[in-house]
């Protein structure tokens, strides 16, 4: 199918012989829920106006709650910040936030989709909605982060993008307010990195820096 | 994604299209692909092509399956300000019109065409109306047409009929029945159910308003230009068409031909 192709040749390209095996990350996923402003607060503070990744956010959040957070996120960020809508492209530096009581989805590279299908483990937006559909369509140039949380969601997204050949970061337990979903993320999957939230960011624009050839 | 398994989901697409009819070709993949691996572990199976083994041979399980695949969440006055903006800018339009014609393309189970009947009702209007609801799928057509809900949610829908700007007490429209709220059948008179797929039929009449509302987002953008050309075709001269809240005329080939009536409720009017 003529839509389906462009996954293909993305992955071809990438998988040649003589590719670097150097990583190259262009998308970041990010998931939280309790206590999850202030920690995005931080890490969207600590990311610079040429961060070179895309970056995909899930907040849980009350489904009827949809004004004021992207503002206040925006007002965190120097990157340009909106809600993800249906179809939108997915463009290298932008931040993009679920909207309230949709899923958010990577639908192939470069295009995110909406759905309204049924919440999975209570939430709706789901981190592994979004995580498992982005390993799906970015592979290993997927860093997925989970951040303070209360309850599992995430740790099967994370787990999926770390089958893919991507990243994957928690914050570090013990500077989360709620230690559950960084706990549930860390039994599920081997993690490459566990750090204080205040690292997050750091350790993102050195991963990110474009390879040089 | 792994080739294997996009080979398998254009088979079984393909031969669901083929064989029954039902076109999912065009669908969006990443959400269509969660709903597919949930019906292969609904049934038992671990591939998607034993799926679509079972499915070509059983028709029973191709109704499941087109249950499953067809996401049918839906509430009374789902974003109750859209419905407030309906009431403030479209209905003073309608006003105007001997006749109304409205089309509820992929109506689920019908709560929003109930919604919209109340809300005619109250600004009186609905003995003008004539409210077509359609969707591909015949079991949740089933379930619009009884118009009978469970009594647990009229909770939740008399606060967003509050929202949306409800004059009256919710209780008025429908009899409690042990576990069932049984809407009143003046509601029903001027509704008119049936299936009608948006991805192979054409278009059937010519509207005041349509609203196709959160069925978009589950197509690609192939099949996102066919329904919007149907959509358009269907609808008169400065007839009004109610998008969902996410979803958007802007950068669809139709953006030109309509005006925006309510920017954040996304609500258009056709201007050419
Ligand atoms: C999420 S529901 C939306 C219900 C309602 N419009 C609302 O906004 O609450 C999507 C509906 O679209 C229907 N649908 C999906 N594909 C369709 C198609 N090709 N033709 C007609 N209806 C379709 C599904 O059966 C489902 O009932």
């Amino acid at each position: 199918m003529r839509s389906w192709k462009g996954v293909k040749s993305f992955t071809d390209g990438f998988s040649s012989k003589q590719a670097p095996r150097q990583p190259h990350f262009e998308l970041v996923v990010v998931g939280t829920s309790l206590g999850g402003l202030s920690a995005l607060e931080t890490l969207l503070n600590g990311l610079p106006s040429n961060f070179p990744a895309a970056v995909a956010i899930v907040q849980h959040r009350h489904k009827e709650s949809n004004t004021g957070l992207s503002e206040f996120l925006q007002s965190c960020s120097l990157l340009p910040l909106q809600d993800a809508a249906d179809k939108a492209a997915i463009v290298p530096g932008h931040v993009y936030l679920a909207p309230a009581d949709y899923h958010l989805l990577v639908e192939s590279v470069g295009w995110f989709a909406l759905s309204t299908d049924m919440p999975v483990s209570y939430a709706r937006p789901s981190i592994d909605v979004l995580f498992e559909s982005a390993a799906d369509a970015y592979g290993h140039h997927t860093i997925g982060i989970i951040l303070t949380g209360s309850g599992g969601d995430g740790a099967q997204g994370l787990a999926r993008i770390k089958a893919c050949g991507g990243l994957a970061i928690v914050q570090d337990p013990q500077t989360a307010e709620s230690q559950m979903m960084p706990k549930a993320a860390i039994a599920t999957t081997a993690v490459d990195w566990i750090l204080p939230l205040a690292d997050i960011a750091p350790r993102l624009i050195h991963l990110c820096q474009p390879v040089i050839r | 994604m792994n080739n294997l398994e996009e080979l398998e989901i254009q088979l079984l697409l393909e031969g669901v299209f083929r064989h029954y009819g039902f076109d999912f070709r065009n669908y969006a993949l990443a959400s269509i692909k969660r709903r597919i691996w949930n019906a292969v572990r609904a049934e038992n199976l671990r591939t998607i092509s034993g799926l679509q083994e079972r499915l070509l041979h059983d028709p029973v399980c191709l109704e499941r399956f087109l249950l499953g695949l067809s996401v049918n969440v839906t509430s009374m006055f789902r974003d109750p300000t859209f419905y407030l903006a309906f009431r403030q800018k479209v209905v003073p339009l309608l006003r105007t019109y001997p006749f109304i014609r409205i089309w509820h393309a992929g109506c689920s189970t019908g709560e929003e065409v109930y919604s919209m009947a109340i809300l005619l009702h109250e600004e009186g209007l609905y003995h003008r109306c004539r409210i077509y609801a359609t969707d591909m799928n015949e079991s949740v057509l089933r379930q619009a047409k009884a118009g009978i809900f469970s009594i647990h949610l009229m909770q939740e829908y008399t606060q967003l009929y509050l929202k949306a700007g409800g004059k009256y007490s919710f209780s008025e429209y429908y009899t409690a029945a042990y576990d069932n709220a049984i809407f009143r059948s003046t509601l029903k008179e001027n509704l008119i159910f049936s299936q009608h797929n948006l991805a192979t039929d054409s278009s059937f009449n010519e509207f005041n308003v349509i609203l196709c509302r959160n069925v978009l987002i589950y197509f690609n953008n192939t099949l996102q230009d066919r329904v919007h050309k149907l959509l358009y075709e269907s609808l008169g001269t400065f007839g009004i068409l109610g998008l969902g809240q996410q979803e958007t005329l802007s950068l669809t080939k139709y953006e030109d031909r309509y005006e925006e009536l309510e920017r954040r409720e996304k609500l258009y009017r056709r201007i050419q």
